[in-house]
């Protein structure tokens, strides 16, 4: 099997064993890795947790002073930081399994819960088996799209489509309450490939989770400042909507900038374990920043090292991301990487342009990489 | 209490009010039972004897029993079982425990060399069967080896607390008399009690291993007696088989005392896979343990079957098991694996 790469030079051509080489690499790489761990990973995880709930706690009680519009502010933005990091450097990390071999109770993906309203194993449904597994498969992945969006090409336009920028948008603002609806796969419901029964189970989960999230952060906290109700209620929606806004942009800049490829399931049949990691790496794409900046995206900015070993504790993408694209250079494999302006640009770019049927949008602008596995490289005619 | 303290975890849901407050201080959590350590007394070589203040929910434990201890070393936490040494319904609710320090012992290695008065450890509550009756025996048999000593130990304690009126014995063997610990809390017993009689062996330097002959010295009254004993397994072995042939094996109440070291050559393919959740056998075929189980008619959730997802994970009760991934080797018990990229190495318990 070979893994043909069309790069802006030409085409490159990896044989069998240059991915086989690859893997091995990359296994050696987490072996290192996983050998390493220990009381350094322990005290960065707790240290960004006392951090968030420093910032909850302070949110919490400034809402107190609500009344004053700076400290109300204040209070939104510290809100806003807790639930960040809540749901990003540890909810997302922990439900990974990034932590379980620390064998705290309250760091297992199992028991993990986080400060939104999916329920935590239906997220890891979709999250850490679905997406992992199949990353940028069609028809497999429904993070292409989440179900709604026409993110790529390989979605067949129809008119619904034109609605793509207004979808995202109101995709970006309950994102939350998005991704709790992701695993219920609305649009085949809708297309009768999937029965209103199979929801049941998914509806119980929702009401127990979100109605706790609701009630905590609509009732029983501004009701806690009393006549200070609104102020809180509004605060605390701000802060949700905050954390919102900024889990859709980061997630959607991992995967959607321009040059990420997606595959189809022809393509990936039988896949090797080399030709996962290409896949995973051909079809992530970082954002480049400072350490705070990698912090606040729960290390998602590291998508692609994030994406080839998600069960690594996030803290150490960085520190290996500079390995992983010498790796890429060596073989000649794009490293997808810029600035969270440039990337999120080019996914709201997307997001328009694929708005629109394929016959308007001819010639994309930016030579993607296109990656073609093919039983024989004969057969694509090299 | 229980109701204010659900309606705290409302506030700070969906997390438990613990992982607030043991930020604070790890002995404050309102669930979570810990405890400090208070006293550190390494008077015998090997093995360290430590006084623990459990938190408010410790609800004492009976002598025999066992608790669970964790503490973290290099960033893992880890749990092992011991038993404590001191007699039950003390005041004071303390615990103490001797650890001896096994070589290979990760966590008895660690607490010899590391434990000091203030440092804070996960505790469970009491447990086990291995304990004395609430209607006391009239006569006693206790046997142990090594650091077998500590469950018998609290319960000779207890006994002589409460004033025991009847007949006891206690045989212990060791390595030699430097090794027995709390020997000066051994002679004070029999000093104020007439009726206990303490025989202390040291096959090592002379002196047989346990026998018919020798117990029938000690405790010529054993038929009559309820016996209990713990220690390394060919003591037990050798106890378990002299009851049995006097038929008084439903007299002899044993406890399990086994040190958790990897025995087998983690390639090679042997032993069989309990699924002790559903009763289902399988025998070792050197395949991952989520194929095991599908090979015997199990369903087990699953994923990506190739460990980055984490639906697989199940609790191993018992027995060591190796990652495919990164070859290691784990015998902790009660922990979590992923099913789909662990393989058993001997005789394991699953727990699906
Ligand atoms: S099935 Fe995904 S980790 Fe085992």
């Amino acid at each position: 099997m070979t893994i043909l790469t069309e790069t802006k030079d030409g085409p490159l051509v990896l044989t069998p064993d240059q991915v086989e080489e690859l893997g091995k690499a990359l296994d050696e790489l987490r072996d290192r890795v996983v050998a390493d761990l220990g009381e350094r990973d322990r005290e960065y995880i707790y240290s960004i947790i006392k951090a968030q709930r420093g910032f909850e706690i302070a949110g919490r009680g400034m809402m107190y002073l609500g009344f004053l519009p700076p400290v109300w502010l204040a209070a939104v933005a510290a809100l806003s930081v807790s639930k960040i990091l809540d749901n990003m450097e540890i909810g997302h990390n922990v439900m990974h399994g990034q932590y379980d071999w620390m064998r705290e109770p309250g760091l297992n993906s199992r028991e993990f819960e986080w400060d939104t309203v999916c329920p935590a194993d239906q997220w890891k449904h979709s999250h850490n088996y679905m997406h992992h597994t199949y990353t940028n498969i069609h028809g497999m992945d429904r993070d292409i799209g989440y179900g709604i969006l026409r993110m790529d090409e390989g979605q067949k336009w129809n008119p619904y489509y034109l609605g793509n920028p207004l979808w995202a948008f109101l995709l970006m603002v309950f994102f939350e309450w998005g991704v709790m609806l992701h695993d219920a796969e609305a649009e085949n419901i809708i297309q009768g490939k999937r029965k209103w029964s199979d929801l049941k189970p998914l509806v119980k989960g929702w009401w127990r989770k979100a109605g706790r999230q609701a009630l905590k952060d609509y009732v029983v906290f501004p009701a806690l400042t009393g006549p200070l109700f609104l102020s809180t209620l509004a605060g605390n929606a701000a802060a949700n909507l905050v954390r919102n806004v900024w889990a859709y942009s980061i997630i959607f800049c991992g995967h959607f900038p321009s040059g990420v490829q997606t595959f189809t399931e022809e393509e990936t049949a039988e896949e090797t374990r080399g030709e996962w990691y290409v896949r995973q790496m051909l079809g992530s794409a970082n954002i480049s920043g400072g350490k705070l900046f990698h912090i606040m995206s729960g290390n998602l900015s590291h998508q692609i090292e994030h994406h080839l070993f998600p069960d690594i504790p996030a803290n150490r993408y960085p520190e290996i991301a500079p390995e992983v694209r010498a790796l890429c250079e060596k073989y000649g494999l794009p490293y997808h990487t810029g600035p969270l302006s440039k990337q999120i640009g080019d996914v709201w770019l997307k997001i328009f342009k694929l708005a629109l049927p394929p016959r308007f949008t001819k010639n994309p602008s930016s030579a993607g990489v296109i990656v073609m596995r093919q039983r024989k490289a004969t057969e694509v005619g090299v | 209490m229980v109701d204010l303290i659900d309606l705290v975890q409302t506030l700070t849901t969906p997390h438990p009010l613990d992982r607030y407050l043991e930020l604070v201080r790890p002995t404050l959590t309102v669930r979570q039972m810990r405890a400090e350590i208070t006293h550190v007394r390494r008077s015998v070589p090997g093995s360290v004897t430590l006084t623990l203040r459990p938190t408010r929910q410790w609800r004492g434990h009976a002598a025999g029993q066992y608790v669970q201890i964790g503490v973290v070393i290099d960033g893992v936490r880890h749990t092992r079982c011991y038993s404590p040494v001191n007699p039950e319904g003390r005041r004071d609710r303390h615990i103490q425990l001797t650890v001896k320090a096994h070589p290979g012992g990760l966590v008895s290695q660690y607490l010899h060399e590391n434990a000091v008065p203030g440092m804070v450890v996960d505790l469970s509550p009491a447990a086990g069967v291995f304990r004395l009756p609430e209607v006391r025996p009239d006569r006693v048999v206790l046997i142990s080896g090594g650091s077998g000593i500590t469950p018998v130990l609290s319960m000779m304690r207890t006994l002589a607390d409460e004033g025991y009126p009847g007949e006891l014995t206690f045989l212990h063997y060791a390595r030699s008399p430097e090794a027995v610990p709390h020997r000066a809390e051994l002679e004070a017993i029999a000093e104020r009690n007439p009726r206990f009689r303490i025989e202390l062996r040291y096959p090592e330097q002379g002196g047989g291993p346990f026998d018919y002959d020798e117990l029938e010295r000690v405790a010529p009254w054993f038929a009559e007696a309820q016996t209990y004993v713990c220690g390394p397994p060919p003591l037990m072995d050798a106890v378990r088989k002299v009851y049995e042939a006097e038929e008084l094996a439903d007299r002899l109440h044993s406890e399990e005392f086994t040190l958790s070291t990897t025995p087998v050559e983690a390639d090679e393919v042997h032993g069989s896979t309990r699924f002790s959740a559903s009763g289902a056998r399988a025998e070792n075929t050197g395949t991952s343990l989520l194929e095991q189980a599908e090979a015997a008619g199990l369903t087990p959730e699953y994923g990506c079957r190739m460990g980055i997802c984490f639906s697989c994970t199940a609790v191993r009760r018992s027995g060591c098991t190796r990652n495919l991934r990164t070859g290691e080797t784990d015998s902790d018990p009660d922990q979590p694996i992923q099913l789909c990229v662990s393989a058993a190495v001997g005789d394991v318990d699953i727990e699906i």
